[in-house]
């Protein structure tokens, strides 16, 4: 029987549990001894220019290695200073609270807060941009020379109302889909030593060579003069992609100073510097008739940039592609702007770009369903895409490979009871309950690779001693990749999982990779090792013909007890350790990379049930039930662990969390005791329904799971919240749904009946 | 000052500075490096140790004030050959961790509970975890997790 499919629990948990992993901050290497200490003077104003900086008083502290500018920053190549760009440490101007302005080097570790104080900075204010509605007035630009604070635009030039020209019903509504934090609960950290003209980083990232390539280049190194490990990573959620200006900084100081240097923020550095998620404005417009079928879908899309540009120019560009979600709809109209504020920048946050296009069309429809008074799951069903009409390519231009779409949501309904929970709603605002009872639907499609055309590569090695190393270009940070690697080996080779290491995060070992994030793992990375499995195995039926001095075909292998042997012919056989040893000095192993044009889009339906105190407007989350389709699951004690999470972090966005800065570009949610980060205290037991529709992408069949919990559960908490309050007549509330504002609405909706 | 302390069974004396954070001097100075620092304002858990039996958040206990005193962490939890403890294999068997930065934390805060109330209702599991942040699991296979630990003790 296949390992593939079934519960197994995860190989990395024992040392996790026992001593704990070695995160980055946990290094004890030789090579670290006698490092020097870095802390980051940030400029506590949002926009200013920077008049002086005395370092005097710095310098005369004891412990003090160095204290370095953007003045010291001259051994590095030039970079065109265009709108956007992000320097290593703020020169004449800094554009957000919490902007590095510059790095002090210290003995001890406690010595560099002291010091880090004692670096005098003057300060002349700017006026300050805060949201995009301020930005794109342009009246102050963050990059004075140019003449707009967009910096990017794309979609339709402008847009047709013609295309709505038939409907009789349009509906239009401008929502937020506010600024995130992602918050993982390891915060940023790197160290670096040059020795040998050679530079090595260790960094908490999701893709080493994405952070080998970006300080190769930030920094004009060769290729080969940079070595970049990942030891174990406390959560990245799409924030810890690539190379951060710090992480940089700190490998260029290395270099400067000649000394080792270790980095760690603290929680409320990581808060203001580490990019944060979402931050787009939607004006959407929806029409079509009274019978539930829409025939018009507008969505125009802000998106806030941040004070320099990260990901902001790239994200709805992925929201415009899956606008029109699970729908098939006959005329869809997008276009998006984004814009510079003095704020922190913004770059992928799980799911990156398509769950703010699923809030919107979500969002979209519930207003559509509440405008014609139909049943908000009912205006989906009507309007979703075919099962017979894959691959189907939208309007916007992306080919869904597989789906069933309306499988997928009756299914949800049924599981979630949702004739029932509509009954116990009716009862609840009959007899006045105080605590209403809200019921959100939402489906979805995502599209997941993340850059699928970049593939991921694998090196499988069978040892003389019968033992496996896979090492795979794939960044695990909390996924499991080794437990699910190991099992995607024992199905192919027979070989068990107790002797099959699976090893990533070296630029050294492996020196071509793409990393964890888009949801893109199991489909490349796990292909990748899939095919390397295979590889090895045809290598490795040759090996076992000379040995068995038999035909190539006729050899066939034991999965179970992973023994060659020739088909019809009793006997022992030849074991994996013979046919390492017979393989010679360049050992039975294959190196892979798999690649493909083609994204796959999985795709799912939720069900929030939330009950809102009308007397307080606190909304509590009592429910969540879920369909997540990614394809044949090879773990689900994996798989659900991953949607788990993101049901979490989706219903933490629609309910709680918000970065939000006051009218100066202060940050007021700077520490975990300001942002409402969700808790076990807050959230239900999850309720999932599986349902497995294979690609033909991939010879795995599958899609990715790692974002989809999230893309589902925003908008479905969202609307279950508004979907209390309906009869009340409230159409909308922006996220986060705070008691304040759903208070506010209750209030108002109130006053005005 | 000179600060001793038993870690784990095993008695420890350091000479430290005053303004010492436990959690430092646990990492440091006595070289467990399990116990993490994840939000600096008490808030997410991450550095829960037991003090005398008490889970404490130990970024903001200074080293000093526990001279004299007991402190587990989840070094302490494991056996001599590295078994894993009835709380620390539900966490296993459940799916209770990903990233495991959490995890350290979270093991001794449901260390604790379970010290406390060996019976747990899914509720009080809840609100017992308010005090320790979980990014990755939504916290349902941790609940699972403490669950099933209160179940296998009995």
């Amino acid at each position: 029987m296949s390992i593939l499919g079934t519960r197994v629990v995860r190989t990395e948990d024992p040392r996790l549990l026992t001593t704990g992993a070695t995160y980055l901050e946990d290094l004890r290497l030789p090579e670290l001894q006698g490092a020097a200490y870095a802390t980051f003077v940030r400029s506590p104003m949002a926009h200013a220019r920077i008049t002086e900086i005395d370092v005097s008083a710095a310098l005369a502290e004891p412990g003090v290695v160095a204290v370095l500018t953007a003045r010291d920053l001259d051994d590095i190549p030039d970079r065109p200073a265009g709108a956007g760009a992000e320097p290593l440490l703020a020169g004449d101007v800094v554009r957000f609270a919490g902007e590095p302005v510059a790095l002090v080097l210290t003995e001890e570790a406690y010595q560099g807060e002291d010091v880090a104080e004692l670096v005098s900075v003057d300060y002349e204010e700017l006026p300050v941009v805060v949201g995009v509605d301020q930005g794109l007035r342009d009246e102050t630009l963050l990059f004075p020379g140019t003449d707009s604070n967009v910096v990017s635009t794309g979609g339709a030039e402008a847009f047709d109302d013609a295309a709505f020209a038939d409907c009789e019903v349009v509906v239009e509504r401008t929502i937020v889909n506010q600024r995130v934090a992602a918050a993982p609960l390891e915060v940023r950290a790197t160290a670096a030593i040059w020795a040998d003209d050679r530079m090595t980083l260790w960094v908490s990232t999701q893709n080493v060579h994405g952070v080998r390539d970006a300080v190769v280049d930030r920094l004009g190194l060769g290729k080969g003069a940079v070595r970049v490990i990942a030891p174990d990573v406390g959560g990245g959620f799409g924030a810890k992609i690539g190379a951060d200006r710090e992480t940089i900084t700190v490998g260029w100081a290395a270099r400067r100073t000649g000394r080792p240097v270790r980095w760690v923020e603290t929680r409320n550095e990581n808060m203001v510097g580490m990019s944060h998620g979402r931050a787009q404005v939607h004006t959407v417009t929806i029409g079509g008739s009274r019978d539930g079928r829409v025939s018009a879908y507008r969505l125009d899309i802000v998106q806030d940039c941040g004070a320099y540009i990260r990901l902001g120019t790239m994200l709805p560009n992925l929201t415009m592609l899956m606008a029109s979600g699970v729908y098939d709809l006959p005329r869809v109209e997008t276009a998006y702007r984004t814009v510079l504020t003095n704020t922190t920048p913004i770059a992928a946050y799980r799911g990156a770009g398509r769950p703010e296009a699923t809030a919107a069309i979500e969002r979209a429809m519930d207003l559509f369903a509440a405008e014609i008074g139909m049943d908000a799951a009912e205006v989906r069903r009507r309007n979703l895409v075919p099962p017979d009409k894959f691959p189907f390519t939208t309007k916007t231009g992306a080919t869904y490979d597989t789906g069933e779409y309306a499988k997928a949501l009756d299914t949800v309904l049924d599981a979630a009871g949702y004739e029932e929970l509509r009954a116990e709603q009716r009862r609840r605002r009959e007899r006045g309950d105080p605590r209403q009872l809200g019921i959100g639907v939402s489906t979805y499609v995502e599209i997941t690779g993340g850059g699928p055309e970049a593939g991921e590569t694998a090196r499988l090695s069978v040892h003389t001693d019968g033992t496996v190393t896979v090492w795979t270009g794939s960044s695990p940070h909390g996924q499991g990749h080794a437990t699910a690697w190991a099992m995607l080996v024992q199905d192919e080779l027979g070989i068990p999982m107790d002797r099959i290491t699976v090893r990533h995060g070296d630029t050294d070992v492996l020196t071509e990779g793409v990393g964890t994030f888009g949801s893109r793992s199991l489909q490349l990375g796990g292909t990748a090792v899939h095919n390397a499995a295979v590889e090895v195995k045809e290598r490795a039926r040759e090996l076992a013909a000379e040995e068995m001095e038999a035909d190539p075909a006729d050899l066939v292998l034991d999965t179970e007890n992973g023994t060659w042997t020739v088909r019809g012919v009793p006997g022992q056989g030849v074991a994996w350790a013979q046919l390492a040893e017979r393989a010679g000095p360049d050992g039975l192993s294959a190196d892979t990379k798999f690649a493909t044009k083609q994204a796959t889009f999985p795709f799912g339906a939720h069900v929030a049930v939330v009950e809102v105190d009308i007397e307080t407007g606190v909304p509590r989350l009592v429910r969540h039930v879920t369909v997540d389709d990614a394809g044949p699951v090879v773990n689900p004690i994996l798989a659900e662990g991953q949607r788990h999470g993101g049901i979490a972090q989706g219903a933490a966005q629609a309910l709680y969390e918000e970065m939000a800065y006051d009218e100066y570009g202060n940050p007021v949610t700077a520490t975990l005791m300001d942002y409402t980060f969700v808790t076990a205290a807050e959230l239900p037991s999850f309720e999932l329904v599986a349902m497995e529709t294979p690609t033909s992408v991939n010879p795995l069949g599958v899609k990715g799971i790692g974002e989809a919990g999230t893309i589902g559960s925003t908008p479905a908490v969202q609307s279950a919240v508004v979907d209390a309050l309906a009869h009340l007549g409230i159409r909308h509330i922006d996220m986060p749904a705070t008691p304040e504002r759903v208070w506010t609405a209750i209030n108002e909706a109130r006053t005005a009946q | 000052m000179n600060v001793t302390i038993t870690v784990n069974g095993e008695k420890t004396s350091h000479e430290v500075e005053d303004r010492t954070l436990l959690v430092h001097h646990l990492r440091d100075a006595v070289g467990l490096t399990a116990t993490n620092i994840g939000c600096d304002t008490s808030t997410c858990g991450s550095c829960t140790v037991l003090l005398n039996g008490e889970s404490v958040k130990s970024c903001t206990v200074l080293a000093a004030q526990v001279d004299g005193d007991e402190i587990q962490t989840l070094e302490g939890l494991t056996g001599e050959d590295g078994e894993m403890d009835a709380v620390q294999n539900a966490f296993q068997q459940k799916h209770a961790l990903q990233c495991g930065f959490c995890t350290p934390g979270m093991v001794m805060a449901a260390t604790s509970l379970l010290r406390e109330n060996p019976d747990p209702t899914e509720d009080e599991i809840r609100m017992a975890l308010k005090g320790n942040l979980c990014r990755c699991t939504g916290y349902h296979n941790i609940v699972q997790a403490i669950l099933t630990a209160a179940e296998d003790a009995r």
